[in-house]
């Protein structure tokens, strides 16, 4: 996914003059073409997160289209009122751009776990928020996530992410739109961000149990494609929200707002996720995902019992 | 020179302020009055801006950082043209464009909406940074106050500035020594501030933000600074309060609305000293 954003970063670079992009000190190599490229669009703020958000809305008022690049936990929980007051307020092009979802960083300790950013991002007026699944994900919605109007925010992983989505599928990609990834009439087992592969996975052990589910991605958390969810809803009894992330107000949270305000609403929605814990485990990505229930077998435990009535 | 226009323009200003926090219920009117010569003597005779062209190009760019004095603004851009003077008595009026804190919107002449200390600086730092990049002449202005160099932001700020020569960008302190509790120097000492400035590679000068002609002396300096690689701080050294005897180096005032008796003597003060 990051290969993938460097890539159309620059080729929007190429064809918008006013994009100048900003780091915060980070992105040693995957930085370095676009760099090279456009010495004059590049500026490294240094280790200065908050100044640098509301630079980057300084000159974004001044017309540049700005994409601010960190990881973690850096370009969001840091400069959250920066982003609130300088960016969203003023309605300016700030992309903000996270590397690092979940639990990517997943050795470096709970301080680079990116596991509430979803959560935080969404609540702010004029703030569009991205989770891409997959590189095919990732590159169909840079066009938009970069020329759009307001505030933009991209959740993505550092790479080597499996692909799972159909480019043919994501061809056009409106932002705001669900990707149905496969059909099924006992749940949904919905997802946002990298950890789809874990929905598809569990979905593929419950139908050896005999389990038709339905698997759906997000690369929108905000705004939520409720049209989507209203026509699962109509079908399903069952949604289950599945992302490496706290399960508090992120992208379950969203589907559980957009359900509840349904009429004539039967499907039951459960999270699974964070559960409003920090974690204080050392492990890699994979490692991290299984403690906390998110691996294949995990998930498809959990829909199971949800579908037999035992949770 | 006797500078009568600046003069008036911050004798107007610090009249229509206390009326307009008075009404409106309001406080900082310490913070307002240090900073009244200043924003009088850019409005006045420094900045390069049009009222019946709020957003002309080559316009000189102005952020209030210290957004808690906003009524100070309102009165300096309502007073040069930019909307009818008698919409200050709206000011924090329900319904109202014109907020406590400064906000840009729907308000001509207002560049960012601030309140929020130690954004505004950043904010006009990109400012100055994106005019840089885009070949444009103008000069970035903003006004800090002293409480706020306790943001961090206002230091990393001062840093990426100085890293990136931003030779554009004229900032200025509102040094009036007194914060929201009690004195700058019984909260976060900042003395020698001159010199912490200086140390982070800026263009420092350093004035009686009273003083019309060391003032306009100042802006002078900050001009011809522009183009030679440093960023430029002005540190001007204020009286929280300035213009009204009992409000002068008082805490009290930075929050205190002058209402009834107080309301009256300040109006008196005040009007005995018009130009």
């Amino acid at each position: 996914m990051r290969d993938t954003f460097t890539r159309c970063l620059e080729q929007e670079a190429a064809r918008n003059p006013d994009l100048v992009l900003v780091t915060g000190d980070l992105g040693f190599g995957v930085l370095f073409p676009f760099m090279k490229a456009y010495p004059n669009r590049f500026i490294n703020a240094g280790i200065s997160e908050q100044a640098m958000m509301s630079m980057a809305a300084g000159m974004a008022l001044e017309g540049k289209t700005v994409v601010v690049y960190s990881i973690g936990n850096f370009p969001t929980l840091r400069c959250l009122e920066q982003i609130r007051n300088c960016c969203a307020y003023h309605e300016v092009k700030v992309k903000i751009v996270c590397v690092g979802a979940g639990f990517v960083y997943g050795t470096l300790g709970m301080t680079h776990h990116a596991t509430e950013d979803m959560s935080a991002l969404r609540l702010l007026p004029g703030v569009t928020v991205y989770a891409p699944a997959d590189a095919v994900q990732t590159e169909a919605m840079m066009q938009r996530f970069l020329t759009e109007p307001g505030v933009a925010y991209l959740r993505i992983g550092r790479g080597g992410e499996p692909v799972l989505s159909d480019p043919d599928t994501l061809a056009g990609y409106q932002t705001g739109k669900a990707v149905p990834y496969q059909d099924g009439t006992d749940a949904y087992i919905l997802t946002a961000g990298g950890i789809l592969p874990s929905a598809v996975g569990a979905a593929k052990l419950l139908a050896e149990a005999g389990y038709s589910i339905g698997v759906a991605s997000f690369p929108t958390v905000k705004p939520m494609d409720e049209a989507y969810l209203a026509e699962l809803c109509g079908k399903v009894k069952v949604l289950i929200t599945l992302e490496e992330h706290t399960i508090v107000g992120g992208f379950g949270g969203a589907v559980c707002e957009a359900v509840s305000g349904f009429a004539d609403n039967r499907a039951r929605v459960v999270r699974l996720g964070m559960r409003d814990v920090y974690s204080s485990i050392v492990g890699n990505q994979e490692y991290l995902v299984k403690h906390y229930g998110l691996d294949s077998a995990s998930v498809a435990a959990s829909v199971q019992a949800v579908l037999e009535g035992k949770a | 020179m006797s500078f009568e226009k600046s003069r008036d323009l911050s004798y107007r200003v610090r009249r229509h302020t206390l009326d307009m926090t008075s009404r409106g219920g309001t406080a900082h009117i310490g913070s307002i009055f240090s900073m009244a010569d200043i924003i009088a003597v850019l409005y006045a005779d420094v900045m390069c801006h049009d009222p019946h062209n709020p957003q002309m190009p080559e316009r000189d760019r102005m952020i209030l950082s210290k957004g808690h004095a906003g009524a100070g603004i309102y009165a300096v851009l309502a007073e040069c043209g930019y909307f009818p003077t008698e919409e200050l008595m709206t000011h924090c009026q329900n319904g109202s464009r014109l907020s406590g804190h400064v906000s840009h919107k729907g308000v001509p002449g207002v560049e960012a909406s601030t309140g929020s200390l130690g954004q505004g600086m950043p904010m006009a730092m990109g400012m100055a940074m994106a005019a840089k990049m885009n070949g444009q002449g103008h000069t970035v202005f903003c006004i800090i106050g002293d409480g706020e160099c306790d943001e961090g932001a206002i230091w990393e700020s001062a840093l990426i500035a100085n890293q990136y020569r931003l030779d554009n960008f004229i900032v200025t302190i509102d040094f009036n020594k007194i914060q929201s509790l009690t004195s700058v120097e019984n909260t976060i000492q900042l003395e020698p501030l001159d010199q912490k400035w200086a140390t982070f590679g800026w263009h420092v000068i350093r004035v009686d933000g009273h003083d019309h002609a060391a003032l306009h002396a100042a802006y002078a300096e900050a001009l011809a600074a522009r183009g030679k690689g440093k960023p430029i701080v002005i540190v001007a050294d204020t009286v929280k309060g300035k213009g009204v005897s009992f409000m002068e180096n008082d805490v009290l005032w930075h929050y205190r609305t002058a209402r009834g008796d107080e309301f009256n003597a300040a109006v008196k003060e005040l009007e005995a000293q018009q130009p």
